[in-house]
């Protein structure tokens, strides 16, 4: 049995204080691609180039900056079915969301996670393509299809909340999950934050402990090389936009990274390589004697914002 | 026309055009005094109180700044310009960081 169940992060909800801020950002400068706009509701529907999916990124104005919801996509409708009595056997409450009520998607089911975070999963959305087409694809888009920083695809996020061990528990019980890495204290050996991932990625779905429930510490867009991520640096500073921390490497996943916000103060990533997982790969532990090493492998410096900054 | 921006307590002072936010004058200016977060108004942490001057201020985050905060003229940094020269304080705290022990 190959890649079934819980498949990749989907689609996730964005606030933004100002949504023609926010396609500059994100369309213009980023390269994501607007495949639709909704006036009434203040909403921007974004997709990368390579995803075949209609949108994996929704942008919602509101008066608060932060993370609306994230939404995985599974393996189809029968695994709606399996999941929603685990879900509820582990203690959360599951609400449906008819087909449609989501533009483009199937049915969902909705449930509050431990951290505080709001969490779907739906099995079908309406598929766009990435332009070339499934037979004789060929290789490259035409030319103005790959914009900006040249982001193929959404990768993954990182949540801020309390109760991370209890996500860890359901992503790994429930959704089949691997803990692929895990920061901890080096005293108390308590978890600092946890890396869990259902396919070959170093992660899927990253949990941070931050005080307040709900937070948003980051999305993460791939770049097809290193070189992408230094090209996507310089366009960050031609257009002044504000970074977290500059181009680097992380130990943990090892991957190329920059991280930047976007003009309502939510954390972008785009990034490129790390390892390959697979679940028989032995979770990997960092612990806070090592903190630079394990966040910034390249000058080994802990940056207090990326610790600390969320929305 | 640059204006004078005092950080209270601090006793730092630095100049701003009003094109700009206080956060990146502050910035500009190579000092140092109020934290530096997402520069976007999301995330709170460079937190001031206005007590003298005028400002404009962009959309802030509710999360942070609502109407209670602004009526004691409590704004960040990083979306306000000034309109005269400004006295601050600075509100702002940055949580403990992850490498410190984690309070349960």
């Amino acid at each position: 049995m190959a890649l079934r169940g819980v498949l990749r992060l989907g689609e996730i909800g964005i606030r933004v204080l100002d949504l023609d801020l926010a396609r500059t950002h994100y369309v213009d400068r980023m390269g994501l691609i607007e495949v639709m706009c909704d006036e009434k509701e203040r909403k921007i529907y974004c997709k990368a180039w390579d995803e075949h999916d209609h949108h994996s990124v929704v942008l919602r104005e509101a008066d608060e900056a932060g993370l609306d919801y994230v939404a995985f996509k599974v393996y189809d409708d029968q695994t709606l079915t399996d999941l929603e009595p685990k879900v509820e056997a582990f203690g959360l409450e599951v609400a449906h969301i008819d087909a449609g009520v989501y533009p483009k998607s199937g049915r969902r089911l909705e449930f509050i996670l431990p951290s505080g975070h709001r969490m779907q999963l739906f099995a079908e959305k309406e598929q766009i393509g990435n332009t070339l087409g499934t037979r004789n694809p060929g290789v490259m888009p035409d030319e103005g299809v790959i914009r900006g920083f040249r982001i193929n695809r959404l990768d993954h996020c990182l949540l801020g909340g309390p109760n991370i061990d209890e996500c860890g528990r359901l992503f790994k019980e429930v959704f089949d999950f691997d803990l692929s890495e895990r920061i901890e204290d080096e005293e108390s050996r308590e978890s600092l934050a946890l890396f869990l991932s259902c396919s070959t990625k170093p992660h899927d779905v990253a949990f941070v402990i931050q005080p307040e429930p709900g937070r948003f510490h980051h999305v993460s867009f791939l770049l097809e090389s290193a070189t992408d991520v230094i090209h996507a640096a310089d366009l960050i500073g031609k257009y002044r936009i504000p970074v977290d921390v500059g181009p680097n490497r992380h130990g943990v996943t090892r991957g190329n990274t920059i991280y930047y916000f976007d003009p309502s103060g939510n954390r972008n990533e785009v990034f490129s390589g790390g390892y390959v997982h697979y679940p028989d790969t032995p979770t990997l532990t960092w612990d806070t004697s090592q903190m630079g090493p394990a966040q910034f492998s390249q000058d080994n410096v802990p940056r207090e914002s990326f610790l600390t900054v969320v929305t | 026309m640059l204006y004078r921006v005092h950080l209270e307590k601090l006793e730092l002072d630095f100049a701003c055009q009003p094109s700009q936010n206080v956060l990146e004058c502050l910035i500009g200016s190579g000092k140092k005094g109020i934290q530096v977060g997402c520069r976007g108004g999301g995330c709170g942490v460079c937190r001031v109180r206005v007590l003298e001057g005028e400002y404009s201020a962009r959309a802030m985050s509710k999360a942070h700044i609502d109407d209670e905060a602004l009526a004691r003229s409590e704004v960040l940094a990083c979306c306000i310009t000034p309109k005269s020269d400004l006295s601050l304080e600075v509100m702002g705290k940055i949580s403990k960081p992850l490498q410190r022990k984690v309070q349960s």
